[in-house]
Protein backbone atom coordinates (compact mmCIF):
# COMPACT_ATOMS: atom_id res chain seq x y z
CA UNK A 1 0.00 0.00 0.00
CA UNK A 2 1.26 3.47 -0.86
CA UNK A 3 1.92 5.58 2.20
CA UNK A 4 2.41 9.34 2.06
CA UNK A 5 2.60 12.30 4.43
CA UNK A 6 0.66 15.48 3.79
CA UNK A 7 0.30 18.66 5.81
CA UNK A 8 -3.40 19.39 5.35
CA UNK A 9 -5.97 16.92 4.07
CA UNK A 10 -9.50 18.16 3.39
CA UNK A 11 -12.18 15.48 3.11
CA UNK A 12 -15.01 16.52 0.80
CA UNK A 13 -14.97 18.71 -2.33
CA UNK A 14 -18.34 20.40 -1.83
CA UNK A 15 -18.84 24.01 -0.78
CA UNK A 16 -17.25 23.48 2.67
CA UNK A 17 -14.16 21.63 1.43
CA UNK A 18 -13.58 24.03 -1.47
CA UNK A 19 -13.81 27.09 0.76
CA UNK A 20 -11.62 25.54 3.47
CA UNK A 21 -8.96 24.64 0.88
CA UNK A 22 -8.89 28.09 -0.71
CA UNK A 23 -8.73 29.81 2.70
CA UNK A 24 -5.98 27.52 3.99
CA UNK A 25 -3.89 28.29 0.92
CA UNK A 26 -4.48 32.00 1.40
CA UNK A 27 -3.38 31.67 5.01
CA UNK A 28 -0.10 30.26 3.75
CA UNK A 29 -0.52 26.47 3.76
CA UNK A 30 1.63 25.09 0.92
CA UNK A 31 0.77 21.40 1.07
CA UNK A 32 -2.97 20.79 0.73
CA UNK A 33 -4.79 17.72 -0.57
CA UNK A 34 -8.52 17.95 -1.30
CA UNK A 35 -10.30 14.58 -1.57
CA UNK A 36 -13.67 14.14 -3.31
CA UNK A 37 -15.51 10.87 -3.89
CA UNK A 38 -17.49 12.11 -6.91
CA UNK A 39 -15.89 12.60 -10.33
CA UNK A 40 -16.39 16.37 -10.15
CA UNK A 41 -15.97 19.04 -7.49
CA UNK A 42 -18.86 21.10 -6.17
CA UNK A 43 -20.80 18.53 -4.17
CA UNK A 44 -24.55 18.88 -3.91
CA UNK A 45 -24.44 22.36 -5.54
CA UNK A 46 -24.08 20.64 -8.91
CA UNK A 47 -27.67 19.43 -8.77
CA UNK A 48 -29.09 22.60 -7.17
CA UNK A 49 -29.68 24.33 -10.49
CA UNK A 50 -32.15 26.89 -9.06
CA UNK A 51 -30.98 30.39 -8.19
CA UNK A 52 -30.69 32.15 -4.85
CA UNK A 53 -27.19 31.19 -3.74
CA UNK A 54 -24.54 33.78 -2.95
CA UNK A 55 -26.67 36.80 -1.99
CA UNK A 56 -24.64 37.29 1.19
CA UNK A 57 -21.30 36.30 -0.23
CA UNK A 58 -21.36 37.85 -3.69
CA UNK A 59 -24.36 40.19 -3.56
CA UNK A 60 -26.02 38.40 -6.46
CA UNK A 61 -28.35 35.45 -6.89
CA UNK A 62 -26.40 32.60 -8.44
CA UNK A 63 -27.45 29.04 -9.21
CA UNK A 64 -25.73 26.18 -7.36
CA UNK A 65 -23.37 25.23 -10.21
CA UNK A 66 -22.36 28.90 -10.69
CA UNK A 67 -21.71 29.35 -6.97
CA UNK A 68 -19.63 26.17 -6.90
CA UNK A 69 -17.64 27.19 -9.98
CA UNK A 70 -16.38 30.36 -8.28
CA UNK A 71 -14.81 28.26 -5.53
CA UNK A 72 -13.61 25.57 -7.93
CA UNK A 73 -11.82 28.33 -9.87
CA UNK A 74 -10.25 29.62 -6.63
CA UNK A 75 -8.99 26.12 -5.78
CA UNK A 76 -7.67 25.49 -9.29
CA UNK A 77 -6.10 28.94 -9.62
CA UNK A 78 -4.29 28.35 -6.33
CA UNK A 79 -2.91 25.10 -7.72
CA UNK A 80 -4.39 23.00 -4.92
CA UNK A 81 -4.09 19.27 -5.55
CA UNK A 82 -7.42 17.43 -5.76
CA UNK A 83 -8.11 13.69 -5.76
CA UNK A 84 -11.42 12.91 -7.49
CA UNK A 85 -13.22 9.56 -7.46
CA UNK A 86 -11.56 8.84 -4.15
CA UNK A 87 -13.23 7.87 -0.92
CA UNK A 88 -11.74 8.06 2.55
CA UNK A 89 -12.48 4.71 4.17
CA UNK A 90 -11.16 5.41 7.64
CA UNK A 91 -9.40 7.86 9.90
CA UNK A 92 -7.85 7.22 13.28
CA UNK A 93 -7.15 9.54 16.20
CA UNK A 94 -3.58 10.14 14.96
CA UNK A 95 -4.91 11.42 11.64
CA UNK A 96 -3.94 8.35 9.63
CA UNK A 97 -6.30 8.07 6.67
CA UNK A 98 -7.05 5.14 4.36
CA UNK A 99 -8.18 6.08 0.85
CA UNK A 100 -9.64 3.99 -1.92
CA UNK A 101 -9.79 4.86 -5.60
CA UNK A 102 -9.46 3.06 -8.93
CA UNK A 103 -5.71 3.24 -8.43
CA UNK A 104 -6.00 1.19 -5.25
CA UNK A 105 -5.47 1.92 -1.60
CA UNK A 106 -3.39 4.76 -0.20
CA UNK A 107 -2.49 5.57 3.39
CA UNK A 108 -1.95 9.19 4.34
CA UNK A 109 -0.52 10.54 7.55
CA UNK A 110 -1.98 14.05 7.80
CA UNK A 111 -0.64 16.94 9.83
CA UNK A 112 -4.14 18.34 10.04
CA UNK A 113 -7.52 17.26 8.69
CA UNK A 114 -10.60 19.30 7.80
CA UNK A 115 -13.77 17.19 7.85
CA UNK A 116 -16.13 18.56 5.18
CA UNK A 117 -18.18 15.51 4.20
CA UNK A 118 -21.55 17.24 4.23
CA UNK A 119 -24.82 15.55 5.08
CA UNK A 120 -27.26 13.04 3.66
CA UNK A 121 -31.03 12.77 3.56
CA UNK A 122 -33.25 10.90 5.96
CA UNK A 123 -34.79 7.96 4.14
CA UNK A 124 -38.12 6.11 4.13
CA UNK A 125 -36.65 3.61 6.59
CA UNK A 126 -35.42 6.33 8.92
CA UNK A 127 -38.94 7.74 9.35
CA UNK A 128 -40.60 4.27 9.49
CA UNK A 129 -42.73 5.09 6.45
CA UNK A 130 -45.78 2.79 6.65
CA UNK A 131 -47.21 0.64 3.84
CA UNK A 132 -45.70 -1.25 0.92
CA UNK A 133 -42.36 -0.67 -0.78
CA UNK A 134 -43.12 -0.11 -4.47
CA UNK A 135 -40.84 1.82 -6.84
CA UNK A 136 -41.49 5.55 -7.11
CA UNK A 137 -40.38 6.55 -3.61
CA UNK A 138 -37.33 8.80 -3.57
CA UNK A 139 -35.64 11.22 -1.24
CA UNK A 140 -36.07 14.70 -2.73
CA UNK A 141 -32.34 15.05 -3.34
CA UNK A 142 -32.15 11.70 -5.15
CA UNK A 143 -34.96 12.82 -7.46
CA UNK A 144 -33.12 16.13 -7.97
CA UNK A 145 -29.99 14.22 -8.98
CA UNK A 146 -31.92 12.03 -11.44
CA UNK A 147 -33.70 14.99 -13.08
CA UNK A 148 -30.95 17.63 -13.07
CA UNK A 149 -27.82 15.56 -13.65
CA UNK A 150 -28.89 12.31 -15.29
CA UNK A 151 -31.88 13.40 -17.40
CA UNK A 152 -34.17 10.82 -15.83
CA UNK A 153 -37.72 11.97 -15.04
CA UNK A 154 -38.91 10.34 -11.83
CA UNK A 155 -42.69 10.39 -12.35
CA UNK A 156 -45.78 12.23 -13.55
CA UNK A 157 -47.93 12.68 -10.46
CA UNK A 158 -46.17 13.39 -7.19
CA UNK A 159 -46.80 13.81 -3.49
CA UNK A 160 -44.15 15.41 -1.33
CA UNK A 161 -43.79 14.40 2.30
CA UNK A 162 -42.01 16.97 4.45
CA UNK A 163 -41.58 20.67 3.82
CA UNK A 164 -37.80 20.96 3.82
CA UNK A 165 -36.31 23.32 1.25
CA UNK A 166 -35.25 20.53 -1.13
CA UNK A 167 -38.82 19.23 -1.18
CA UNK A 168 -40.18 22.69 -1.97
CA UNK A 169 -37.58 23.24 -4.70
CA UNK A 170 -38.44 19.84 -6.18
CA UNK A 171 -42.18 20.63 -6.14
CA UNK A 172 -41.41 23.52 -8.49
CA UNK A 173 -38.90 21.56 -10.56
CA UNK A 174 -41.38 18.70 -11.14
CA UNK A 175 -44.10 21.19 -12.09
CA UNK A 176 -41.83 22.98 -14.56
CA UNK A 177 -40.91 19.61 -16.09
CA UNK A 178 -44.57 18.82 -16.68
CA UNK A 179 -45.48 16.67 -13.67
CA UNK A 180 -48.46 17.31 -11.42
CA UNK A 181 -47.64 17.87 -7.77
CA UNK A 182 -50.67 16.95 -5.64
CA UNK A 183 -49.39 18.66 -2.52
CA UNK A 184 -46.77 18.98 0.16
CA UNK A 185 -47.63 17.27 3.47
CA UNK A 186 -45.92 18.37 6.67
CA UNK A 187 -46.48 16.62 10.00
CA UNK A 188 -45.52 19.71 12.04
CA UNK A 189 -47.85 22.72 12.39
CA UNK A 190 -45.30 24.90 10.55
CA UNK A 191 -43.18 24.53 7.40
CA UNK A 192 -39.53 23.64 7.82
CA UNK A 193 -38.41 25.33 4.59
CA UNK A 194 -37.71 29.04 4.06
CA UNK A 195 -40.79 31.31 3.63
CA UNK A 196 -39.53 32.54 0.25
CA UNK A 197 -39.54 28.95 -1.02
CA UNK A 198 -43.15 28.48 0.13
CA UNK A 199 -43.94 31.57 -1.97
CA UNK A 200 -41.91 30.97 -5.11
CA UNK A 201 -42.06 27.16 -5.26
CA UNK A 202 -45.57 26.37 -3.96
CA UNK A 203 -47.82 29.46 -4.07
CA UNK A 204 -46.57 30.49 -7.54
CA UNK A 205 -47.76 27.15 -8.93
CA UNK A 206 -50.87 26.68 -6.75
CA UNK A 207 -49.35 23.66 -5.01
CA UNK A 208 -51.14 23.17 -1.68
CA UNK A 209 -49.20 22.90 1.58
CA UNK A 210 -50.96 20.76 4.18
CA UNK A 211 -49.61 21.44 7.67
CA UNK A 212 -50.20 19.03 10.54
CA UNK A 213 -50.78 16.30 7.96
CA UNK A 214 -48.75 13.25 7.07
CA UNK A 215 -48.65 10.12 4.94
CA UNK A 216 -50.14 7.23 6.93
CA UNK A 217 -50.04 4.53 4.27
CA UNK A 218 -48.30 3.74 1.00
CA UNK A 219 -50.08 1.74 -1.70
CA UNK A 220 -48.89 -0.20 -4.73
CA UNK A 221 -47.10 -3.44 -5.49
CA UNK A 222 -44.63 -2.81 -8.32
CA UNK A 223 -45.14 0.91 -8.78
CA UNK A 224 -46.59 3.37 -6.29
CA UNK A 225 -50.33 3.87 -6.91
CA UNK A 226 -51.10 6.36 -4.15
CA UNK A 227 -50.75 7.32 -0.52
CA UNK A 228 -53.16 7.75 2.36
CA UNK A 229 -52.80 11.08 4.13
CA UNK A 230 -54.35 12.11 7.44
CA UNK A 231 -54.32 15.02 9.80
CA UNK A 232 -52.06 14.40 12.75
CA UNK A 233 -52.42 15.15 16.43
CA UNK A 234 -49.35 14.56 18.60
CA UNK A 235 -47.91 12.48 15.76
CA UNK A 236 -51.00 10.21 15.70
CA UNK A 237 -53.52 10.19 12.80
CA UNK A 238 -56.84 11.86 13.62
CA UNK A 239 -59.57 9.22 12.94
CA UNK A 240 -61.88 10.12 10.08
CA UNK A 241 -59.46 12.51 8.36
CA UNK A 242 -57.78 9.87 6.16
CA UNK A 243 -58.01 10.30 2.39
CA UNK A 244 -56.42 8.58 -0.58
CA UNK A 245 -54.22 10.64 -2.91
CA UNK A 246 -53.40 8.89 -6.19
CA UNK A 247 -49.77 9.38 -7.28
CA UNK A 248 -46.91 7.48 -8.93
CA UNK A 249 -44.16 9.31 -7.07
CA UNK A 250 -43.50 10.12 -3.42
CA UNK A 251 -40.65 12.45 -2.56
CA UNK A 252 -39.32 12.61 0.99
CA UNK A 253 -37.97 15.88 2.31
CA UNK A 254 -37.80 14.95 5.96
CA UNK A 255 -34.47 16.15 7.21
CA UNK A 256 -30.74 15.95 6.73
CA UNK A 257 -28.18 14.11 8.84
CA UNK A 258 -24.48 15.03 8.97
CA UNK A 259 -22.41 12.23 7.45
CA UNK A 260 -20.08 11.49 10.34
CA UNK A 261 -19.04 7.84 10.02
CA UNK A 262 -15.40 8.87 9.58
CA UNK A 263 -15.52 11.17 12.60
CA UNK A 264 -17.12 8.44 14.73
CA UNK A 265 -14.50 5.93 13.56
CA UNK A 266 -11.77 8.20 14.90
CA UNK A 267 -13.72 8.64 18.18
CA UNK A 268 -14.24 12.36 17.60
CA UNK A 269 -16.48 13.61 20.43
CA UNK A 270 -19.98 14.03 19.02
CA UNK A 271 -22.89 16.27 20.00
CA UNK A 272 -26.34 14.63 19.94
CA UNK A 273 -28.19 17.92 19.31
CA UNK A 274 -26.44 18.60 15.99
CA UNK A 275 -25.38 15.02 15.08
CA UNK A 276 -22.05 16.71 14.36
CA UNK A 277 -18.75 17.08 16.15
CA UNK A 278 -18.18 18.96 19.38
CA UNK A 279 -15.98 21.93 18.39
CA UNK A 280 -14.36 25.03 19.83
CA UNK A 281 -14.21 28.48 18.24
CA UNK A 282 -11.39 27.35 15.92
CA UNK A 283 -13.69 24.55 14.65
CA UNK A 284 -11.25 22.02 16.11
CA UNK A 285 -12.85 18.80 17.33
CA UNK A 286 -11.85 16.79 20.41
CA UNK A 287 -8.93 15.40 18.38
CA UNK A 288 -6.12 17.97 18.06
CA UNK A 289 -5.55 18.89 14.42
CA UNK A 290 -8.94 17.59 13.24
CA UNK A 291 -11.38 20.33 12.25
CA UNK A 292 -15.02 20.12 11.18
CA UNK A 293 -17.14 22.56 9.15
CA UNK A 294 -20.16 22.88 6.90
CA UNK A 295 -23.06 20.44 6.90
CA UNK A 296 -21.05 17.65 8.51
CA UNK A 297 -20.76 19.88 11.58
CA UNK A 298 -24.38 21.09 11.61
CA UNK A 299 -26.96 21.34 8.84
CA UNK A 300 -27.07 24.88 7.43
CA UNK A 301 -29.86 26.60 5.54
CA UNK A 302 -27.59 28.88 3.47
CA UNK A 303 -24.50 27.82 1.55
CA UNK A 304 -23.07 31.32 2.06
CA UNK A 305 -22.74 30.51 5.76
CA UNK A 306 -21.15 27.15 4.96
CA UNK A 307 -18.48 28.89 2.89
CA UNK A 308 -17.81 31.43 5.63
CA UNK A 309 -17.56 28.83 8.38
CA UNK A 310 -15.38 26.52 6.27
CA UNK A 311 -12.99 29.35 5.39
CA UNK A 312 -12.43 29.90 9.11
CA UNK A 313 -11.87 26.18 9.67
CA UNK A 314 -9.33 26.12 6.81
CA UNK A 315 -7.52 29.14 8.22
CA UNK A 316 -7.38 27.68 11.73
CA UNK A 317 -6.14 24.33 10.37
CA UNK A 318 -3.31 26.22 8.69
CA UNK A 319 -2.55 28.08 11.92
CA UNK A 320 -2.53 24.75 13.80
CA UNK A 321 0.11 23.38 11.41
CA UNK A 322 2.23 26.47 12.13
CA UNK A 323 1.95 25.78 15.86
CA UNK A 324 -0.23 28.84 16.37
CA UNK A 325 -3.12 27.21 18.20
CA UNK A 326 -2.68 26.35 21.83
CA UNK A 327 -5.45 24.61 23.67
CA UNK A 328 -7.15 26.73 26.32
CA UNK A 329 -6.36 25.77 29.93
CA UNK A 330 -9.81 26.69 31.10
CA UNK A 331 -12.20 26.65 28.17
CA UNK A 332 -15.60 28.31 28.49
CA UNK A 333 -18.46 25.94 27.74
CA UNK A 334 -21.60 27.10 25.93
CA UNK A 335 -24.96 25.48 26.53
CA UNK A 336 -28.40 25.84 24.95
CA UNK A 337 -31.20 26.65 27.41
CA UNK A 338 -34.84 27.65 27.15
CA UNK A 339 -36.07 27.80 23.53
CA UNK A 340 -32.71 26.93 21.95
CA UNK A 341 -32.21 23.61 20.16
CA UNK A 342 -28.45 23.83 19.78
CA UNK A 343 -25.52 26.22 19.92
CA UNK A 344 -22.20 26.09 18.19
CA UNK A 345 -19.31 26.16 19.06
CA UNK A 346 -19.84 24.21 22.27
CA UNK A 347 -16.65 25.55 23.83
CA UNK A 348 -14.45 28.64 23.37
CA UNK A 349 -11.09 29.87 24.62
CA UNK A 350 -12.41 33.34 25.43
CA UNK A 351 -9.27 34.81 23.88
CA UNK A 352 -10.85 35.96 20.63
CA UNK A 353 -14.13 37.21 19.17
CA UNK A 354 -16.34 34.54 17.66
CA UNK A 355 -19.75 34.01 16.07
CA UNK A 356 -22.28 31.86 17.84
CA UNK A 357 -24.60 29.82 15.58
CA UNK A 358 -27.87 28.55 16.98
CA UNK A 359 -31.33 27.29 16.15
CA UNK A 360 -34.51 27.83 18.12
CA UNK A 361 -36.91 25.03 19.09
CA UNK A 362 -40.11 26.64 17.77
CA UNK A 363 -41.32 29.64 15.76
CA UNK A 364 -41.95 32.88 17.67
CA UNK A 365 -42.02 36.65 17.19
CA UNK A 366 -40.45 39.67 18.85
CA UNK A 367 -38.03 37.80 21.09
CA UNK A 368 -34.39 38.20 21.98
CA UNK A 369 -31.55 35.72 22.10
CA UNK A 370 -29.73 36.14 25.41
CA UNK A 371 -26.20 34.97 26.09
CA UNK A 372 -25.37 35.00 29.79
CA UNK A 373 -22.51 34.07 32.06
CA UNK A 374 -24.38 33.32 35.26
CA UNK A 375 -26.41 36.49 35.83
CA UNK A 376 -24.12 38.63 33.70
CA UNK A 377 -25.25 39.65 30.20
CA UNK A 378 -22.69 38.78 27.52
CA UNK A 379 -24.78 39.48 24.43
CA UNK A 380 -28.36 40.07 23.41
CA UNK A 381 -29.81 40.04 19.92
CA UNK A 382 -33.36 41.20 19.27
CA UNK A 383 -35.22 39.48 16.46
CA UNK A 384 -38.58 40.14 14.83
CA UNK A 385 -39.12 36.58 13.64
CA UNK A 386 -37.51 33.42 14.96
CA UNK A 387 -37.91 30.13 13.13
CA UNK A 388 -36.28 26.68 13.51
CA UNK A 389 -35.60 26.72 9.73
CA UNK A 390 -33.44 29.83 10.02
CA UNK A 391 -30.07 29.69 11.70
CA UNK A 392 -29.38 32.63 13.99
CA UNK A 393 -25.89 34.03 14.38
CA UNK A 394 -24.71 36.22 17.24
CA UNK A 395 -21.32 37.92 17.35
CA UNK A 396 -19.58 37.67 20.73
CA UNK A 397 -16.76 40.03 21.73
CA UNK A 398 -13.83 38.62 23.70
CA UNK A 399 -13.83 41.56 26.16
CA UNK A 400 -17.21 40.32 27.40
CA UNK A 401 -15.72 36.93 28.27
CA UNK A 402 -13.25 37.87 31.00
CA UNK A 403 -13.43 35.34 33.84
CA UNK A 404 -16.42 33.66 32.19
CA UNK A 405 -16.88 29.96 32.99
CA UNK A 406 -20.05 28.87 31.28
CA UNK A 407 -22.26 30.67 28.79
CA UNK A 408 -25.96 29.91 28.59
CA UNK A 409 -28.02 30.82 25.53
CA UNK A 410 -31.78 31.25 25.69
CA UNK A 411 -34.74 32.84 23.89
CA UNK A 412 -36.77 35.28 25.98
CA UNK B 1 -58.36 50.21 -1.36
CA UNK B 2 -57.18 46.61 -1.36
CA UNK B 3 -55.10 44.71 1.19
CA UNK B 4 -52.70 41.88 0.35
CA UNK B 5 -50.13 39.75 2.18
CA UNK B 6 -47.04 38.65 0.31
CA UNK B 7 -43.77 36.95 1.18
CA UNK B 8 -40.84 38.87 -0.28
CA UNK B 9 -38.61 36.55 -2.31
CA UNK B 10 -35.67 38.89 -2.90
CA UNK B 11 -33.46 37.26 -0.24
CA UNK B 12 -33.56 34.29 2.17
CA UNK B 13 -35.02 36.47 4.95
CA UNK B 14 -38.40 36.17 3.20
CA UNK B 15 -40.04 39.10 4.97
CA UNK B 16 -43.83 38.83 5.35
CA UNK B 17 -45.28 41.98 3.76
CA UNK B 18 -48.65 43.52 4.46
CA UNK B 19 -49.66 45.91 1.71
CA UNK B 20 -52.51 48.37 1.19
CA UNK B 21 -52.82 49.58 -2.40
CA UNK B 22 -55.10 51.42 -4.83
CA UNK B 23 -55.85 49.78 -8.18
CA UNK B 24 -57.16 52.78 -10.10
CA UNK B 25 -56.02 54.68 -12.04
CA UNK B 26 -52.88 52.57 -11.63
CA UNK B 27 -51.49 50.31 -8.91
CA UNK B 28 -50.18 52.43 -6.09
CA UNK B 29 -49.06 51.21 -2.67
CA UNK B 30 -50.45 53.40 0.10
CA UNK B 31 -49.03 51.46 3.05
CA UNK B 32 -46.50 48.65 3.39
CA UNK B 33 -45.27 46.92 6.53
CA UNK B 34 -42.98 44.02 7.37
CA UNK B 35 -40.02 44.73 5.06
CA UNK B 36 -36.56 45.06 6.59
CA UNK B 37 -34.84 46.69 3.62
CA UNK B 38 -35.52 49.03 0.69
CA UNK B 39 -35.83 46.15 -1.75
CA UNK B 40 -39.11 45.03 -0.17
CA UNK B 41 -41.36 47.93 -1.32
CA UNK B 42 -39.80 47.93 -4.81
CA UNK B 43 -40.35 44.17 -5.15
CA UNK B 44 -43.93 44.48 -3.85
CA UNK B 45 -44.78 47.14 -6.42
CA UNK B 46 -43.35 44.99 -9.20
CA UNK B 47 -45.19 41.94 -7.84
CA UNK B 48 -48.53 43.75 -7.85
CA UNK B 49 -48.14 45.29 -11.29
CA UNK B 50 -46.15 42.70 -13.26
CA UNK B 51 -44.73 39.77 -11.27
CA UNK B 52 -41.32 38.61 -12.52
CA UNK B 53 -39.35 35.44 -11.84
CA UNK B 54 -35.94 34.00 -12.66
CA UNK B 55 -36.22 30.39 -13.75
CA UNK B 56 -33.77 27.55 -14.13
CA UNK B 57 -33.80 24.33 -16.14
CA UNK B 58 -31.64 21.97 -18.17
CA UNK B 59 -30.81 21.73 -21.85
CA UNK B 60 -29.86 18.48 -23.58
CA UNK B 61 -26.21 18.22 -24.60
CA UNK B 62 -24.88 16.03 -27.40
CA UNK B 63 -21.42 14.52 -26.97
CA UNK B 64 -20.95 15.93 -23.49
CA UNK B 65 -19.42 14.40 -20.37
CA UNK B 66 -22.86 15.14 -18.85
CA UNK B 67 -26.18 14.61 -20.68
CA UNK B 68 -27.47 18.02 -19.56
CA UNK B 69 -26.26 21.55 -19.08
CA UNK B 70 -28.01 23.53 -16.34
CA UNK B 71 -29.33 26.91 -17.50
CA UNK B 72 -31.17 29.97 -16.20
CA UNK B 73 -32.71 33.16 -17.48
CA UNK B 74 -30.14 35.98 -17.30
CA UNK B 75 -32.89 38.38 -16.15
CA UNK B 76 -36.29 37.96 -14.52
CA UNK B 77 -39.12 37.13 -16.92
CA UNK B 78 -42.86 37.82 -16.57
CA UNK B 79 -44.39 35.13 -14.39
CA UNK B 80 -47.02 34.34 -17.01
CA UNK B 81 -44.40 33.38 -19.61
CA UNK B 82 -42.62 30.82 -17.39
CA UNK B 83 -44.13 27.76 -19.09
CA UNK B 84 -43.53 29.08 -22.63
CA UNK B 85 -39.88 29.75 -21.73
CA UNK B 86 -39.63 26.25 -20.23
CA UNK B 87 -40.95 24.87 -23.52
CA UNK B 88 -38.19 26.68 -25.43
CA UNK B 89 -35.61 25.28 -23.00
CA UNK B 90 -36.98 21.75 -23.30
CA UNK B 91 -37.01 21.75 -27.10
CA UNK B 92 -33.38 22.87 -27.47
CA UNK B 93 -30.31 20.66 -27.88
CA UNK B 94 -26.73 21.93 -27.91
CA UNK B 95 -23.38 20.34 -28.68
CA UNK B 96 -20.50 20.11 -26.21
CA UNK B 97 -18.38 21.96 -25.27
CA UNK B 98 -20.56 24.45 -23.39
CA UNK B 99 -19.04 27.15 -21.19
CA UNK B 100 -20.53 28.68 -18.08
CA UNK B 101 -22.19 32.01 -18.96
CA UNK B 102 -22.60 31.11 -22.63
CA UNK B 103 -25.87 32.25 -24.24
CA UNK B 104 -27.76 29.20 -25.50
CA UNK B 105 -31.13 30.74 -26.45
CA UNK B 106 -31.87 34.39 -27.25
CA UNK B 107 -35.26 35.89 -26.37
CA UNK B 108 -37.09 32.61 -25.64
CA UNK B 109 -40.87 32.92 -26.15
CA UNK B 110 -40.41 36.57 -27.12
CA UNK B 111 -39.14 37.61 -23.68
CA UNK B 112 -36.32 40.11 -23.12
CA UNK B 113 -34.03 37.53 -21.53
CA UNK B 114 -31.43 35.07 -22.74
CA UNK B 115 -30.99 31.52 -21.53
CA UNK B 116 -27.43 31.09 -20.30
CA UNK B 117 -25.43 28.02 -19.26
CA UNK B 118 -24.69 27.80 -15.54
CA UNK B 119 -21.98 25.17 -15.81
CA UNK B 120 -19.25 23.89 -18.10
CA UNK B 121 -19.88 20.72 -20.07
CA UNK B 122 -16.82 19.19 -21.72
CA UNK B 123 -16.88 16.96 -24.80
CA UNK B 124 -16.75 13.29 -23.87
Amino acid sequence: MREIRRDLVIIGGGPAGLSAAAAARQAGCEDILLIERDRILGGILNQCIHDGFGLHRFGEALTGPEYAQRFIDDVNDAGIETLLGTIVLSMDHERNLTLSSRKGYTRIRAGAVVLAMGCRERTAGAISLPGTRPSGIYTAGAAQNFINLQNIMVGRRAVILGSGDIGLIMARRLTLEGAKVEGVFEILPYASGLPRNIQQCLNDYDIPLHLGTSVTNVHGKDRLTGVTVAEMNHFQPVPGTERFVPCDTLLLSVGLIPENELSAGASVKMESRTSGAFVDDTFMTSIPGVFSCGNVLHVHDLVDHVSEEAALAGEFACRYLDGGISLADTPISIEPKNGVRYVLPQQVSGKSDFTLSLRVTEPSRERAVWVRDGDRKVARKKLVRLHPAEMIRVKIKKDKLENARKLEVSVE
Amino acid sequence: MKRKELTCIVCPNGCPLEIDFEETPSIQITRIEGHTCDKGPAWAEQELTRPMRTIAGNILVENGDFPLVSVRTDAPIPKNSIFQVMKAIQSTTVKAPVSIGETLIKNPAGTDCSIIATRHVNPC
